[in-house]
């Protein structure tokens, strides 16, 4: 489980708060997306659930321990981030960065066994890119390399992930791909999963319940349906838009009508 | 092909070129040599000329050009993960630079601290290395947390032509014998002369050597992002850290030896990538052999193509760097 505690954090002393005494908890099972407008905090908000920032106040704890006083390889056995891109300075194959993922599992000097090999082909298959095992990572699609980065969180903690915008540079077809991917994540695999997103869509087909963020504070969280309604959508976005469920595909869809103008 | 499997097949392979190129190149020169002869303990050592040779006159330059080819090119590899930038160099955070105006002083002011048989002129040019790496470390991670590589890059950058600036006056200032010393310095010459000067930058460089050996799998994922690499369980400030000081140590070191022998430190780590990979679990100690092989036998070239005049290793590597340089450059974009 991981819980955010009244938690504030600001990047620099006299600078203003990026994220304003959030509180919220992310449980077993759950898939949550955390939504809000550009720079109202979300990134910094996952990067605070990571533990790759430290909070300015309050605390962040995973399974009930505080995440600052946890190490590296310790919490990285236990939750993986997904980043919106991924740009290699040097040339790796798909496995190699998969079983990159295996780090906080292996010892200094400790080379990759059998069950790593396992554990890194069994992510692969279980995001459909087995075939892709060989492949150098820069010749890959867009769709592909979120998916390739998808299956080394999974080899790394196939327990919880952390998705920063992981559909934000792809094209339609590949968001619904991996979109569906990290739906049936969750529900084979029961894989807990928090999804920062842009993609009001996107959050209404797959994540069960909604954290909202505007200017670093919590505006709404709770069950998807309840939450993703006009009234917040405007005051998120300050759009009008029409949300009502997709009779085609069962779900919830948000069509922006009006930018209104605050 | 698992990774085991693959650094034997590498390290066994590579370890094998780089002995061979050691023994064999100090058999080339003006006298020929014979090596049966030189390892045939029967010979009385007064009497064995090719032994006389091969250790005293040969070796030891052949050894510093190895110690220093396989630091500079293993110094390369780590500064290129460290900025996740390929066309990083082992001289591109200023090290070489505070080691090159620590020589030009020593040479220009007739500094004479020599100890333990090493001059004072290797001795001025570390003390020059420690200078730069201190100021840009402390440019650098006077910035949140970590290292900031952008900062780093920056402050090398100034670093290298600020130090330029001061070298190009103190040689203004010199007369003629000690600016044809200290342009003979800057090409980069492995004459060393003696072991004492190689057996004085070896603890530094082994020191290195040490940190290095538990860098890589952290470099590789230091290559995908900090924030990546710490998700995945590095502790990426230390990472950072111990990555910066043994490879500017170890560069320090290296060229207070021979001088700024350039592009071997960006050559070898992309010939060597383009042979065994990225995992820098192989491409560093392939690196590091490869450099040692590859610097004797630059050496080699500069010792006998125009001999009986020897030129400075420098200009040999500079020949083949360049262009290697800019064919990446060109590949790249």
């Amino acid at each position: 489980m991981l819980q955010a505690d009244n938690v504030t954090f600001r990047y620099h002393a006299g600078t203003p708060l990026v994220v304003d005494g959030v509180s919220l908890e992310i449980r077993r099972g759950d898939l949550v997306g955390i939504l809000g407008p550009n720079g109202s905090g979300k990134t910094t908000l996952l990067r605070l659930l990571s533990g790759t920032r430290v909070p300015s106040s309050g605390r962040v704890l995973l399974d009930g321990q505080v995440m600052s006083r946890l190490g590296r390889r310790d919490i990285a056995r236990r939750m993986a981030i997904v980043p919106q891109e991924t740009e290699l300075a040097f040339e790796y194959t798909a496995i190699e960065i998969v079983l990159m993922g295996r780090h906080s599992h292996l010892g200094v000097f400790e080379v990759e066994g059998p069950d790593d090999y396992r554990i890194a082909r069994e992510a692969l298959a279980a995001t459909g890119t087995a075939h892709l095992e060989g492949r150098p990572f820069h010749t890959l699609s867009g769709g592909e390399k979120q998916r390739v980065v998808i299956a080394a969180a999974l080899a790394q903690a196939s327990d919880m992930l952390l998705l920063d915008e992981p559909t934000a540079s792809l094209d339609l077809g590949y968001q619904l791909d991996v979109a569906a991917l990290l739906s049936a994540l969750n529900g084979d695999r029961g894989v807990t999963m928090a999804i920062s997103t842009h993609d009001l869509n996107l959050a209404a087909t797959i994540c069960r319940t909604l954290v909202l963020i505007r200017n670093g504070r919590v505006l709404a969280n709770g069950p998807t349906d309840e939450v993703l309604t006009p009234d917040h959508v405007r005051a998120l976005y300050d759009v009008d838009a029409d949300v009502h469920v997709h009779a085609a595909s069962g779900h919830m869809t948000v069509v922006p009508v009006r930018r209104l103008r605050p | 092909m698992n990774l085991r499997r693959r650094l034997l097949v590498v390290i066994g392979g590579f370890s094998a070129m780089a002995l061979a190129v050691v023994l064999w190149a100090p058999t080339v020169g003006s006298t020929s040599i014979d090596l049966t002869r030189v390892f045939d303990t029967g010979i009385p050592w007064a009497d064995n000329v090719d032994a006389q040779i091969f250790f005293v006159a040969r070796l030891p330059r052949v050894l510093a050009g190895a110690l220093i080819g396989a630091t500079l090119a293993a110094a390369g590899v780590v500064l290129q993960a460290l900025m996740r930038n390929p066309l990083a160099t082992p001289f591109t955070l200023g090290v070489s630079a505070g080691a090159a105006l620590g020589a030009m002083l020593a040479i220009a002011f007739h500094l004479d601290v020599g100890t333990l048989g090493v001059s004072s002129v290797p001795i001025a040019s570390f003390l020059g290395s420690l200078a730069a790496i201190a100021i840009v470390y402390a440019l650098a991670s006077s910035q949140r947390r970590g290292l900031s590589t952008n900062i780093l890059l920056l402050a090398g950058v100034t670093l290298n032509s600020f130090f330029s600036a001061l070298i190009l006056f103190v040689q203004y200032m010199s007369d003629f014998a000690e600016s044809f010393r200290t342009v003979r310095w800057l090409m980069g010459d492995l004459d060393v002369g003696s072991y004492g000067p190689i057996l004085a930058a070896t603890p530094f460089i082994v020191a290195a050597f040490a940190v290095f050996a538990v860098l890589p799998r952290a470099l590789n994922l230091l290559t995908m992002g900090e924030d990546v690499a710490a998700g995945r369980g590095v502790e990426v400030a230390r990472a950072q850290r111990w990555a910066f000081f043994s490879a500017s140590l170890a560069t320090g070191a290296a060229v207070s030896l021979g001088g700024p022998v350039g592009f071997v430190g960006i050559v070898v780590p992309h010939l060597v990538r383009l042979m065994v990979g990225s995992d820098h679990r192989v491409v560093l100690p392939a690196a590091t052999l490869f450099g040692a092989a590859f610097l004797v036998l630059c050496d080699l070239v500069a010792r006998t193509i125009m001999a009986p005049l020897e030129l400075p290793v420098g200009i040999v590597t500079a020949l083949i760097g360049g262009p290697f340089f800019l064919w990446l450059l060109v590949r790249q974009s």
